[in-house]
């Protein structure tokens, strides 16, 4: 349950509204859902709902309204590399192109340990340093600027080692 | 070129290591703009202040700041400060440089502005993206609390003041104004239909202040030297400084802050270091996607980045978003890449930009990946045409621009497509 796990959290989002606002609250309660598993069930909607005073539904839409949130589940991480208009014309097409051969996957697809989404996505906010994309996690999201398909490949096998080592923490739980 | 190093005024970071450290922003001068202002300033004072150095919006649509904050209505209560940090037009990336590097600037810009409103609360609404430059942010408000410069009874004064962040989620409709309102309220991220404008109906339907980041930092310059010294920058028409982004098929890509009037020659060949392995230039769009096509010829590179002047050549300056395109850019790729961009960001709000983004898309990908014909071309057109003028928000007109000023201006390069489509 959201409102135990994350009740600090939940208090310190609410404060920051007028008290009978607390709607304003649903995009950071929607990301606090996302943490753990990276995206949002109907359980988490129904919850985020109760904590706001709006309905299951109010909350669905606003999930599948911005393209940050996820109501299926996809890779641990999503890398996401702006293939926008300014990218495009430094290479950021190619770029995407290559990391997913080298990966074994389409854009959009996911690798087959089921850890990394990698998928075009609009500007970023850093077309001056193409290629570049970001990393987003539950825990947030990470900007990569000025990568090559080399460095890119080599975060890609950080992020699986990290995996790794706390799929070994969990096991010995 | 002047011997004097330029002395920057937004990108100050550049020149002064440590700016995001509020002890070194303090020792700078920084915050003593609020501090004058709270203590010895009316707050319709500094809204006069902001009148008269003919400070404009630099979020895109060029309108005078302190205009609109004598907008506010002072018969609805309480007032609101939204920051508009959502920065998603493809090619724009200057309001992040603010907020990672001279954070408190722009900080005390958002003071400010809510100290001339009298707003106790006021918000910056960031794109989703900014994950990190929130949390960040939230530090610098935690440090400014911690230094007495925001919290209660400021000064000794009676004013109060809070900042809270907010996190969009990927939506570059909520950069416009209303959507953004909406989507701080918990809503979908679609426009309001106006007028109401938000300085009488905003935030929770009260009087807000809707500015970009890039327009508040401009005010602690403005309070501190006042706004006869802030119009020695600039043009007439267009005063201060402006952070130009430039991108695309450029040297050195990046952001450049010059003043206002620069033309087109000197920031993208003298700054930005010219073309691609010193290719030809063919087109520029001055306002990131959602500009038209200016033929980059030796008028249009001579014509001055400002509000007046970028019209003249069949442009505006919006938020000085400046793609540059070389001949070995084709230009149907081109509205390609545009049109997927404003079909997927259509909110869906209002049917002809909805269903013409769409059409649109559809016909885009034809004309850039072979197996168009002439009626496709016209066929674009005239959806394109069919748009104009009918959308509730501008996100539809827009989408449009490169459409339009590309088939109108770049015709061989469709007529080249459409005779021999390129093998995909
Ligand atoms: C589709 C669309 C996207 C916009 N995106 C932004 C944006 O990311 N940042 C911004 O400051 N203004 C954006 N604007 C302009 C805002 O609606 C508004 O005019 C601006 O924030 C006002 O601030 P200013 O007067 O300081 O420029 C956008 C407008 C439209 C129509
Ligand atoms: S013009 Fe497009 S983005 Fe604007 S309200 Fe209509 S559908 Fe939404
Ligand atoms: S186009 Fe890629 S970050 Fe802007």
């Amino acid at each position: 349950m959201l409102a135990e796990k994350y009740a600090q959290e939940i208090q310190t989002i609410l404060a920051k509204y007028p008290t009978d606002q607390r709607r304003s609250a649903v995009m950071a309660l929607i990301y606090l859902a996302q943490r753990d598993k990276m995206f949002v069930d109907r359980k988490d909607m129904a919850e985020i709902g109760e904590i706001l005073g709006i309905s299951a539904t109010e909350v669905a839409s606003i999930v599948g309204f911005y393209s940050l949130y996820y109501d299926q589940p996809g890779g641990r991480y999503r890398l996401q590399v702006c293939t926008d208009l300014p990218c495009a014309l430094r290479g950021a097409e190619q770029f995407l192109q290559e990391l997913c051969h080298r990966l074994n996957i389409q854009p959009g697809g996911t690798t087959s340990d089921g850890l990394i989404t990698v998928e075009p996505v609009m500007c970023l906010a850093a077309c001056d340093k193409a290629p570049m994309f970001q990393v987003q996690s539950g825990a947030g999201l990470e900007y990569f600027e000025n990568q090559t398909v080399e460095s890119a490949l080599s975060l890609v096998n950080q992020l699986r080692a990290d995996a790794a080592r706390r799929r070994g923490r969990n096991d010995n739980d | 070129m002047t011997e004097k190093p330029y002395e920057y005024l937004l990108l100050r970071h550049r020149q002064i290591p440590e700016l995001d450290n509020l002890e070194i922003y303090r020792q700078n001068g920084g915050f003593e703009a609020f501090e004058k202002a709270v203590k010895t300033m009316q707050p319709a004072q500094v809204t006069e202040f902001v009148k008269a150095s003919g400070l404009r919006g630099r979020g895109g649509a060029g309108f005078p700041t302190g205009l609109k904050w004598a907008f506010i209505d002072n018969n609805n209560w309480p007032h609101y400060v939204t920051a508009n940090a959502d920065e998603s037009e493809p090619g724009t990336f200057k309001d992040r440089e603010i907020m990672e590097r001279n954070p408190y600037q722009f900080l005390e810009g958002v003071a400010l502005c809510a100290y001339a409103i009298q707003a106790h609360h006021a918000y910056i609404y960031l794109r989703g993206e900014f994950w990190q430059i929130a949390a960040r942010l939230d530090q610098h408000i935690a440090a400014l609390h911690a230094a007495g410069l925001l919290g209660e009874k400021l000064f000794g004064s009676d004013y109060s003041l809070q900042i809270h962040t907010h996190l969009g989620a990927g939506a570059y409709i909520c950069g416009e104004e209303t959507a953004m309102l909406e989507s701080m309220e918990g809503k979908l991220g679609q426009p309001r239909l106006r007028p109401p404008f938000p300085p009488s109906f905003g935030l929770y339907g009260k009087p807000t202040v809707v500015n970009n980041v890039e327009t508040l930092t401009n005010v602690p310059l403005i309070i501190a030297h006042g706004p006869e010294w802030y119009r020695t920058i600039g043009t007439e028409k267009s005063p201060g400084p402006k952070i130009f982004c430039l991108s695309g098929r450029v040297v050195r890509p990046g952001n450049y802050e010059l003043p206002l009037g620069t033309t087109f020659r000197e920031l993208i060949y003298e700054h930005g270091g010219g073309i691609l392995e010193g290719r030809p230039i063919k087109a520029i769009m001055a306002a990131g996607a959602s500009s038209s096509l200016i033929i980059a010829n030796d008028q249009a590179l001579d014509t001055p980045m400002d509000y007046e002047n970028v019209p003249s050549v069949g442009g505006s300056l919006g938020s000085a978003s400046v793609i540059v395109l070389d001949d070995t850019v084709s230009i149907p790729w081109l509205i390609n890449k545009t049109i997927h961009f404003f079909k997927h960001e259509s909110c869906g709000k209002c049917t002809p930009c909805r269903e013409g983004t769409y059409w649109m898309q559809h016909l885009t990908e034809r004309v850039a990946y072979g197996h168009a014909s002439q009626q496709d071309v016209a066929l674009l057109y005239d959806v394109a045409s069919q748009m104009r003028g009918k959308c509730l928000c501008a996100l539809g007109e827009f989408s449009i621009e490169a459409v339009i000023s590309g088939i109108d201006r770049f015709r061989p390069d469709f007529d080249q497509t459409v005779q021999a489509p390129p093998v995909t």
